[in-house]
């Protein structure tokens, strides 16, 4: 546990300025410093901006220039890409946002929950039960997959979203639930007190005081959800078989296996379709992102 | 231990008077049905993992096909297991792929997260820029750009070829497709260094002054001051890299359309376990490989436990 402990001593401090201020340097060693991460950072970003620019090219064009700006810019990538499928292009979006918007809502209720027991309340087990939680933290979920399969199967959930959305309203995401319990118990006690003593039971104080506190947690776990959900292949690829319920990563591999070699210019400009809610989500949560990470070492 | 309690109509309200529990300053509501009310959703899934736990354990001792009942078949499955020549091939591609890639991301991360740490202008945008690729690492759309970036007249080759190198055929030979998922491995070293930075920002500014009031090199610093203090931070991400490699499973399927070739050279332990699971529908050995990969991640994790007693430093 102290493993877990470790990098959360940070947890809900402003952040402190740099530690060696003092040791800037000359503003000659600054200066290549800056040109080493700015160098670093270009070789980072390069195959996106590759992707995107390469989505505006014709196809014939694509691997004949290196250059990032296109010398002839084709938007019917775009067009063609959409239609390319059994179905339109937006129908996968929207069966992706039907998983994760459920996924949201299930990790976000049920891990507030369990994290509001864990943090501020008192009874039997509940250490036994927290330890239980760690556990399941570092358990590599392909141990659990054949009987979970087989669950599913057995319940006819197979070729339905269910398989993807219900563990999530049973908070098996532990990482949320931690998260959210190093958030709660930074919450003064007096709040529940006085909750109380105006007459709120445990679930009132919950969403009336608490929740509404925990908003920068809640929005660390809706954003880590949507992105690890939107991205998600695994659970999709064994459990959708019908083509007109793929879900974004299930399309795009599809293209990939009919179109593949042929149609480079479309499948790339799908392929920004795809990510850019990710990076969109990115940059208007990179607060509760990074604050996320640096306190759980969620990936 | 003085308590007050109030019977509220139906459900039982209990009110700690504060500083009630010695040693520990913060008092709780002590509510036992309440509580448990709260965790039911979590309880029901700690069902969901438990059950499965012990079937897949039991699985794995058995011959299963998804159709007929399962067969007892005692240690078969992992006397196969040892002499079936893809599953050590597999093992071996997770291994190379684990043990190149999780160190050199890791020395970048922390490179980086120091260079970072030195009080520049624009941290928020270099940390940004870098962060970026971790969240797109496992999207199909980035493993289908590497293929076509890697590919005989992708960008690497082309680039290579401004050069006067002949570039090989990366995708396609044995020989390097591992190696461009190495590469897309270490290009997500962003969500490392973002815990990096945390770390590094929690090493008090004095302990650098005095070092170099007395004549410290900077390389000394990092070996004697830097190096101790986050070695707990370098463990944690250690441990969760390694963890997080074993698993990897979305990179080898969409990089070789699922089959994990060529040559079986991108054959993650995973993708063969999904392999032998649901497309062989082999499912007692495929539980039995899941039980065995289970087995080897707490191996090295117990292994790094017992290290971490040699080179981890804890403050407190």
């Amino acid at each position: 546990m102290a493993l877990l402990d470790l990098p959360l001593k940070n947890k809900q401090k402003k952040e402190a300025p740099p530690a060696e201020d003092a040791l800037t340097g000359t503003p000659g060693t600054r200066f290549s410093r800056h040109l080493i991460l700015c160098l670093v950072g270009l070789v980072m970003l390069y195959p996106l901006l590759w992707l995107l620019s390469s989505s505006f090219k014709p196809s014939n064009d694509i691997f004949r220039q290196l250059g990032l700006w296109p010398e002839n810019w084709d938007f019917s990538n775009y067009a063609q890409g959409w239609t390319a499928l059994n179905q339109p292009f937006h129908v996968y979006l929207v069966n992706s946002l039907i998983v994760v918007v459920f996924s949201i809502v299930g990790n976000i209720f049920s891990c507030a929950l369990a994290a509001y027991a864990f943090a501020r309340m008192e009874f039997t087990g509940r250490k036994l039960f927290f330890a239980l939680m760690l556990g399941t933290l570092m358990l590599p979920g392909h141990v659990l997959l054949v009987p979970q399969y087989i669950i599913f199967s057995q319940l006819g959930w197979l070729d339905t979203y269910l398989p993807l959305i219900v563990p999530n309203f049973m908070a098996t995401n532990a990482f949320f639930i931690f998260l959210m319990v190093q958030f709660m118990k930074a919450l003064p006690q007096e709040l529940d007190d006085a909750a109380q003593i105006d007459g709120c039971g445990p679930f009132r104080t919950f969403l009336r005081v608490i929740m509404p506190l925990c908003v920068p947690a809640m929005a660390t776990t809706a954003i880590f959800t949507f992105i690890s959900t939107w991205n998600e292949f695994f659970g999709p690829l064994l459990y959708i078989q019908n083509q007109d319920l793929y879900t974004v990563p299930l399309a795009l591999r599809a293209f990939m296996d009919s179109e593949g070699q042929s149609m480079w210019g479309p499948m790339f400009a799908m392929s920004v379709v795809s990510i850019a809610p990710i990076i969109g989500f990115f940059i208007a949560g990179q607060k509760y992102l990074i604050n996320g990470i640096a306190t759980t070492g969620l990936k | 231990m003085s308590v007050l309690t109030k019977q509220a109509p139906g459900a039982a309200a209990t009110l700690a008077a504060p500083g009630g529990k010695p040693g520990r300053g913060r008092p709780k509501r002590k509510n036992q049905r309440s509580g448990y009310l709260f965790l039911l959703p979590w309880f029901l899934g700690m069902l969901f993992t438990i059950i499965p736990f012990f079937a897949s354990l039991y699985l794995a001792f058995t011959d299963y096909n998804l159709f007929t009942e399962p067969n007892f078949v005692g240690l078969a499955n992992f006397q196969v297991m040892f002499e079936d020549p893809r599953l050590l091939q597999s093992l071996k591609v997770t291994f190379i792929y684990t043990f190149v890639s999780v160190p050199i991301s890791l020395a970048v991360a922390l490179l980086i997260a120091i260079v970072l740490n030195r009080g520049l202008q624009g941290l928020a945008i270099y940390r940004s820029v870098y962060y970026l690729p971790s969240l797109l690492g496992g999207s199909v759309a980035i493993v289908m750009l590497w293929r076509y970036i890697f590919g005989n007249d992708g960008i690497v080759n082309s680039a290579l070829g401004l050069l006067g190198i002949q570039g090989p055929a990366w995708v396609t030979d044995p020989e390097f497709a591992l190696s461009t998922l190495i590469v897309l491995n270490v290009w997500t070293f962003g969500s490392p260094m973002v815990i990096f930075l945390a770390g590094l920002r929690q090493v008090p500014a004095m302990y650098y002054e005095a070092a170099s009031i007395d004549g410290a090199s900077r390389w000394r610093q990092f070996r004697s001051i830097t190096l101790p203090l986050i070695s707990p931070i370098i463990f944690f991400n250690l441990i969760m890299q390694l963890i997080g490699s074993f698993q990897t499973f979305t990179q080898g399927y969409v990089m070789s359309g699922g089959t994990g070739g060529p040559a079986d050279s991108t054959l993650f332990y995973n993708l063969y376990l999904y392999q032998k699971g649901f497309t062989e529908f082999e499912m007692g050995y495929a539980s039995a490989m899941a039980w065995l990969l289970l087995m080897i991640i707490a191996i090295f994790t117990a292994i790094n436990f017992i290290a971490s007693k040699f080179w981890v430093f804890y403050d407190n």
